[in-house]
C-alpha cells in the first residue's frame, strides 16, 4: 500500500507535466537512436566483412600462393595434384561492368574442398555443364545481381551467403573474363592431406603456405572508419544525454517538496529511491525501444552512403539494406537504461541522502556550483595537457582517438569557467543597472545551463572541426584531381588487338597517347598497384609530387628509380632513396612520393618501359589521350563510331572529375548527416535546459518585474541571454573545432588512410554555422520567452503569495 | 496618460472589486473597496488570512489590475494604464517591501540598494550611501543576500525602496519573517525614513501592535473594508 501510494504521488507529477515527460523520452530516444543507428550500420558492415572472409572458406582454409601475390602458371596445380597434393585452384581479379567493379572468383567445382562449397553447382539450373561451358554462370548475391542488371555478364544465379560485389564462376570462365590466361591466384589447401606427398619446396618452390587469417583484411582496414562512426555515435549519445539530464534534473527539482512530504509522512529514503529507480527504468525501457526503432530508421537512411564510402575508401562491399539484429536491440535498450541512470545518478544520490529541511537558495547553489566549476576546469586543463602530450608522443589510431576525446572533453569541461570569466567581463563594462543585473543573473544561470552549453560546444566544435576537415580535403582533392587528371580522354580497349588498333588510329589524331598500364602484386605483404608512366610533359609538369629527387622524372624514365604514393610510403616507412623490392624480386630506390587521395591501396609508379620489362604479361588496354580540349568531344564521338566501343570505355576528363567528386561528396554525406543530427540534438538540449530553468526562474524574475520592468522587457532579456551564451560558446568552439580539425587531418587521417592533408580555414562557414547556432539558441529560447511574455500577473504574484 | 483633477489625496480607491477564477467558479476577493491616503501619512491594512489585504496592495502597486472601480495614485488612474505605464509607475512612484525581502540574489548589497533607483533613473549616490549608513549596511555592501541575516536583508529591501524616494511605500508584512525585536527595529527605521522623505505608507500586517504605530488603520473582512 505504502509503495503504491508513493508511486502514485510520484507519477502524478508527469500527468501534470506532459511536456517534461515528452522531453525526457525524446532526449533518451534520440540519444539511443543515434547510438543504435551507428551500431546497426557497423553490425551490417561487419557481418558483410565476415561473409567476405568466409568466401571459399578463406577464414578456415590455408592456401598456397606466391609470396609477392602475383599469379602463377596453372601447370603448377597439375604438378601438385599429380604428386599427391589435394589442392583446388582459384583465380581472382576485378572486372568493371560500367561503373560497377565486381570481384570475380574462379573455382574448380570438381576439386573444391567441402568446407569451401558455398554454392551447389549441380543443383543450379543447367547443372555442371552450364557452369563450366561458356558463357558459364555467375553466382552472386541479390545486391550484386541488381548492380549487374543490364550488363553483359554471364547468366546470374542468386546465392545469399555471398558478399556483395563478388561473383563466383568456373575457373576457365573467370580466366577468360579477366584476360589472365592459364594462370592462377592461389590454391586452396584443405587440412586433410596425404602423408606421403612430395615436398612443396621441390615441386613448387615459388609457392608458400598461407594460414587462414583470424581477422579479415577488410575488417582490419575498415576498423578506423567504424571507430570513427562509433565515436560520432557516442558523441551524439552524450549530447542526447544532456537533454535527459536536464529533464530528470527538473523533475527532481520540482518534486523536491513531494519527496519531502513523502519522507515526512513516513516513506523511508530507501523506498523513495527504489520507487524513483523503478519509475526511471520504465521510462528507459520505453525510450530504449523507441530509440532502437528510430535508430534503424536513421541507419536505413544512412546505410547507402556508408556503403558508398566503404566501397570508395576501402573497396569493401556492404549491402545497402539492413537486417534486424537482436544484438542491436539488446545493446540499444541497455544503453538507454545506462544513460538514464548516468543522467539521474546525482539526483538519486541526493534523494537518498536528502534532509527534510534546508531549501536551496539560488545564489548559494550558484556559489557551490562555482567551486564545482573550478574543479571541473582543473580536470579540463589536465585533459588538455594530456592531449598535448598525446599529440607529441602518441602513435597509432587509438592514440589519435584518445587525443580527440581528451581535447573535446577538456574543452567542454573548461567551458563553464571560461564563460563565467567572459560574463564577468561583460558585467564590468556594463554601465546600467539593467546591464549589471543581466550579466549577474546570466552568471547565476550558468550552472543550470552549463551542461547544455557543453553539449552545444561539443556539437559546434565537431561541426567546425569536421567541416574544416571535409572542406580542406575537398579543396586539396579538387586541386589534386586537376593535377592528376590532365589528359582530355581516357580510353579502354576491349582486347589487346583493339588496343593496338586504337593506338595506331589515335596517334595522328591527338597530341599524345599515354599508356595507363598496370599490374597488382605484394610488397612487404601489402597489396599494391604497379603502374607504368611515360616520360611526358603531362606528368613532369602536373604530377602531384609531395617530395621528390630533382631528377625524379629522368630516373624513373631510365628505369633507375620508382615513385610511391603517400600511403605506401607511410605504411612501409619509405623515404627518398629507400630500396623497394617489387614482385619478382626487382629492386629500385624511391625517387618521389606523390599524393593519392581516396585510394585505399599502395601504388608504385615505374617508367613504362621498366614496367613492361619487369611484367611482360600485363594488360595494355587503357590509355590517356592528350588533345586540344575543344576537340576532345569530337574525337570521342569519332572514336566511339570507328571502333564501336561502349560509351563507358571512352571517358572525358570532366566526367571522371565529376564522378570522383560525386564519390567524394557521398563519402562525407554520412558525416554531414551525423553532424546536423548532433547539432539538432544540442539545440534540443538547450531548449530542454531553458524549459527547466524557466520553471525555476519566476522567483528571480518576479521581483525585477515588481520593480518596474515589463514582461516584454524581461522576455527580450531572456532571449538575449540565450543568444549571448550561444554566441560566447561559439567563440570558444572555434579554437576547439580547429584543434579537432588538426587532429583529424594530421593524426587520424594519417593513421587511418595514410595521407596527410593541409589545413585550410573557412571563416565564411563559421559565420554560417554561427548564424545557425544563434538562430537555434534563439528558437530554443523563444518558447520560454513567449511563455514569460504571456504570463498572467497572477502567476508572478504567486511568488509573493507563496511567502506565507 | 489620463490625468485626474487635482486631489489632495495621494491615493484614492473608489469601488474597487477583484475576483479570481478558481476551479469552483469566480472567487470575489475585493468588493467595492473605497480608501484614501494623504501624502506623508501611513495606514495599516489589517485583516485575517484570505481577506484580500495582499490583493489590495498588489492592485495599488500596479502589479495587477482591478475588475472594476478606479485607483488614482498621484493623480493617475492606474486602472487605465497599459503594461508599460504600470511598469513605469512601479519603477518610480511606488516602492515595495515584501515579507520575503525578494532581493536579487545575483547582485551584492550595494548593487541591490541602487538597483531600483538606477532603473528609475533617479540614482543619487550620496542619498543611497546615507541610507546604507542609516540602515547599518555599510559593512555589508560587498556581501550577497544569502550571506545576510533576515533583518539585514529586510533593511536592504527598505533601503532599495527608499533609494528611489517613492511617493508611496507599500509594505506587505515587512516584519513577518523577523523576530519581534528585529521587526521593531526594522519598522522604526522604515517609519523614520518614511517621515523624513515625506512618502506615504500603506502596510499590510497581522499585528495590531504594529498597526497601532501608524497614523491610521483599516480592516478588511471578506473583501470589504470593515
Amino acid at each position: 500500500m505504502m509503495w503504491r501510494s508513493g508511486l502514485a504521488a510520484l507519477l502524478s507529477h508527469w500527468r501534470r507535466k506532459p511536456l517534461q515527460l515528452a522531453m525526457l523520452l525524446l532526449g533518451l530516444s534520440l540519444a539511443t537512436g543515434l547510438w543504435s543507428a551507428v551500431q546497426a550500420i557497423n553490425g551490417e558492415a561487419r557481418a558483410s566483412y565476415a561473409r567476405a572472409a568466409a568466401v571459399l572458406g578463406q577464414d578456415r582454409l590455408a592456401s598456397l600462393a606466391r609470396a609477392d601475390g602475383a599469379r602463377f602458371d596453372q601447370q603448377l596445380f597439375v604438378t601438385l595434384r599429380r604428386n599427391g597434393w589435394l589442392v583446388s585452384p582459384v583465380v581472382e581479379g576485378e572486372k568493371r561492368y560500367g561503373e560497377q567493379r565486381v570481384k570475380i572468383i574462379g573455382i574448380d567445382p570438381l576439386t573444391l574442398p567441402p568446407v569451401a562449397r558455398q554454392i551447389d553447382v549441380m543443383a543450379a539450373e543447367g547443372g555442371l555443364g552450364a557452369f563450366i561451358a561458356p558463357p558459364g554462370l555467375f553466382f552472386v548475391s541479390a545486391e550484386t545481381a541488381r548492380r549487374l542488371a543490364g550488363h553483359a555478364a554471364p547468366p546470374l544465379r542468386i546465392v545469399d551467403s555471398l558478399p556483395a560485389g563478388t561473383a563466383l564462376t568456373d575457373i576457365g570462365i573467370a580466366q577468360d573474363i579477366l584476360g589472365v590466361g592459364p594462370r592462377l591466384s592461389r590454391l586452396l589447401l584443405p587440412p586433410d592431406q596425404l602423408i606421403d606427398r612430395a615436398a612443396l619446396s621441390i615441386l613448387a618452390p615459388e609457392l608458400e603456405v598461407r594460414t587462414p587469417a583470424a581477422e579479415s583484411d577488410l575488417s582490419r582496414l575498415t576498423d578506423s572508419f567504424h571507430l570513427n562512426l562509433t565515436a560520432f555515435g557516442f558523441l551524439a549519445f552524450a549530447v542526447g544525454l544532456f537533454i535527459v539530464h536536464a529533464a530528470i534534473g527538473l523533475a527532481f527539482e520540482q518534486r523536491r517538496p513531494v519527496f519531502r512530504t513523502l519522507r515526512a509522512l513516513g516513506l523511508p529514503a530507501r523506498a523513495l529511491t527504489l520507487l524513483l529507480v523503478a519509475e526511471l527504468s520504465v521510462f528507459a525501457l520505453i525510450a530504449g525501444f523507441a530509440g532502437v526503432v528510430l535508430g534503424y530508421w536513421i541507419a536505413s537512411l544512412l546505410l547507402p552512403d556508408v556503403a558508398a564510402s566503404l566501397r570508395g575508401l576501402y573497396g569493401a562491399e556492404v549491402p545497402g539494406s539492413l537486417s534486424i539484429r537482436p544484438a542491436v536491440w539488446l545493446a540499444g535498450v541497455a544503453i538507454s537504461v545506462a544513460g538514464t541512470f548516468l543522467s539521474a545518478g546525482r539526483g538519486l544520490w541526493q534523494v537518498s541522502r536528502m534532509t527534510l529541511l534546508a531549501p536551496a537558495q539560488p545564489r548559494a547553489w550558484a556559489r557551490a556550483s562555482e567551486r564545482h566549476m573550478r574543479l571541473q576546469a582543473i580536470a579540463g586543463a589536465a585533459l588538455l595537457a594530456g592531449a598535448l602530450l598525446l599529440a607529441h608522443f602518441g602513435t597509432g589510431l587509438a592514440a589519435g582517438f584518445a587525443l580527440l576525446a581528451a581535447m573535446l572533453l577538456g574543452a567542454a569541461l573548461l567551458l563553464p569557467l571560461l564563460l563565467s570569466w567572459l560574463i564577468a567581463g561583460g558585467a564590468r563594462v556594463s554601465s546600467s543597472a539593467l546591464g549589471e543585473w543581466f550579466w549577474a543573473d546570466t552568471r547565476q544561470q550558468l550552472p543550470g545551463l552549463s551542461l547544455a552549453l557543453m553539449a552545444l560546444l561539443l556539437a559546434l566544435a565537431t561541426n567546425i572541426g569536421v567541416g574544416t576537415m571535409v572542406s580542406s580535403f575537398r579543396l586539396t582533392f579538387v586541386g589534386w584531381l586537376d593535377q592528376r587528371l590532365t589528359s582530355e580522354l581516357y580510353v579502354t580497349a576491349r582486347t589487346e588487338e583493339e588496343a593496338a588498333a586504337l593506338r595506331n588510329w589515335l596517334s595522328p589524331r591527338s597530341d599524345a597517347v599515354l599508356p595507363i598500364w598496370s599490374t597488382e602484386g605484394q610488397i612487404a605483404n601489402q597489396q599494391v598497384q604497379i603502374f607504368g608512366i611515360l616520360d611526358h610533359a603531362t606528368y613532369r609538369e602536373k604530377w602531384p609530387l609531395l617530395t621528390a629527387d630533382p631528377q625524379v622524372w629522368d630516373f624513373v624514365a631510365q628505369g633507375k628509380a620508382l615513385m610511391v604514393n603517400e600511403q605506401l610510403a607511410r605504411r612501409l616507412s619509405l623515404r627518398l632513396g629507400a630500396d623497394v623490392t617489387l614482385p619478382g624480386g626487382h629492386r629500385l630506390p624511391v625517387a618521389g612520393i606523390f599524393s593519392d587521395y581516396g585510394n585505399p591501396k599502395g601504388q608504385v609508379i615505374l617508367g613504362n618501359d621498366t614496367l613492361v620489362r619487369f611484367y611482360p604479361d600485363i594488360g595494355r588496354l587503357r590509355y590517356a589521350v592528350r588533345i586540344d580540349p575543344e576537340k576532345a568531344g569530337k574525337l570521342r564521338e569519332d572514336l566511339l563510331t570507328a571502333f564501336g566501343l561502349p560509351a563507358q570505355n571512352v571517358v572525358d576528363q570532366a566526367s571522371i572529375k565529376s564522378f570522383s567528386l560525386k564519390i567524394f561528396e557521398r563519402t562525407f554525406a554520412v558525416t554531414a548527416a551525423l553532424n546536423v543530427l548532433t547539432l539538432a540534438v544540442a539545440g534540443l538540449a538547450i531548449l530542454s535546459s531553458l524549459l527547466t530553468l524557466a520553471g525555476m526562474r519566476l522567483p528571480q524574475l518576479a521581483p525585477v518585474w515588481a520593480m518596474g520592468l515589463t514582461r516584454r522587457h524581461l522576455a527580450a532579456l531572456e532571449l538575449a541571454r540565450s543568444v549571448s551564451l550561444a554566441a560566447l560558446t561559439l567563440l570558444l568552439a572555434i579554437p576547439a573545432g580547429l584543434g579537432l580539425a588538426w587532429v583529424l587531418l594530421a593524426v587520424i587521417n594519417v593513421e587511418a588512410f595514410g595521407w596527410r592533408l593541409p589545413l585550410y580555414v573557412f571563416p565564411a562557414d563559421w559565420a554560417l554555422l554561427g548564424a545557425l547556432s544563434l538562430a537555434a539558441a534563439g528558437a530554443a529560447a523563444l518558447l520560454p520567452a513567449l511563455r514569460l511574455l504571456n504570463l498572467r500577473p497572477a502567476v508572478l504574484l504567486k511568488v509573493f503569495a507563496h511567502e506565507r | 496618460m489620463p490625468r485626474i483633477k487635482k486631489d489632495r489625496m495621494l491615493l484614492r480607491l473608489h469601488d474597487v472589486s477583484k475576483a479570481f477564477a478558481t476551479s469552483e467558479g469566480p472567487l470575489q476577493v475585493l468588493k467595492n473597496v473605497n480608501l484614501s491616503l494623504e501624502p506623508g501619512k501611513s495606514i495599516a491594512l489589517t485583516g485575517e488570512s484570505g481577506s484580500g489585504k495582499s490583493t489590495l496592495l498588489h492592485l495599488v502597486a500596479g502589479l495587477d489590475t482591478p475588475d472594476s472601480g478606479s485607483i488614482v495614485l498621484n493623480g493617475q488612474n492606474i486602472a487605465a494604464l497599459d503594461d508599460a505605464g504600470l511598469a513605469a509607475l512601479r519603477r518610480g512612484t511606488v516602492g515595495l517591501v515584501f515579507q520575503q525581502f525578494n532581493l536579487i540574489p545575483s547582485l551584492d548589497v550595494a548593487a541591490n540598494l541602487a538597483f531600483q533607483a538606477r532603473l528609475a533613473g533617479r540614482f543619487d549616490p550620496a542619498w543611497t550611501a546615507g541610507l546604507a549608513e542609516r540602515l547599518g549596511l555599510k559593512p555589508f555592501l560587498a556581501r550577497y543576500p544569502e550571506q545576510l541575516s533576515g533583518g539585514q536583508q529586510q533593511r536592504v529591501a527598505i533601503g532599495r525602496t527608499l533609494a528611489v524616494r517613492p511617493r508611496l511605500i507599500l509594505a506587505d508584512e515587512p516584519t513577518g519573517n523577523l523576530d519581534e525585536a528585529t521587526g521593531d527595529a526594522v519598522l522604526d527605521l522604515m517609519l523614520s525614513l518614511q517621515a523624513e522623505t515625506g512618502a506615504s505608507l500603506l502596510m499590510v500586517t497581522h499585528s495590531t501592535r504594529l498597526a497601532a504605530r501608524l497614523d491610521g488603520r483599516v480592516h478588511l473582512r471578506n473583501g470589504r473594508l470593515a
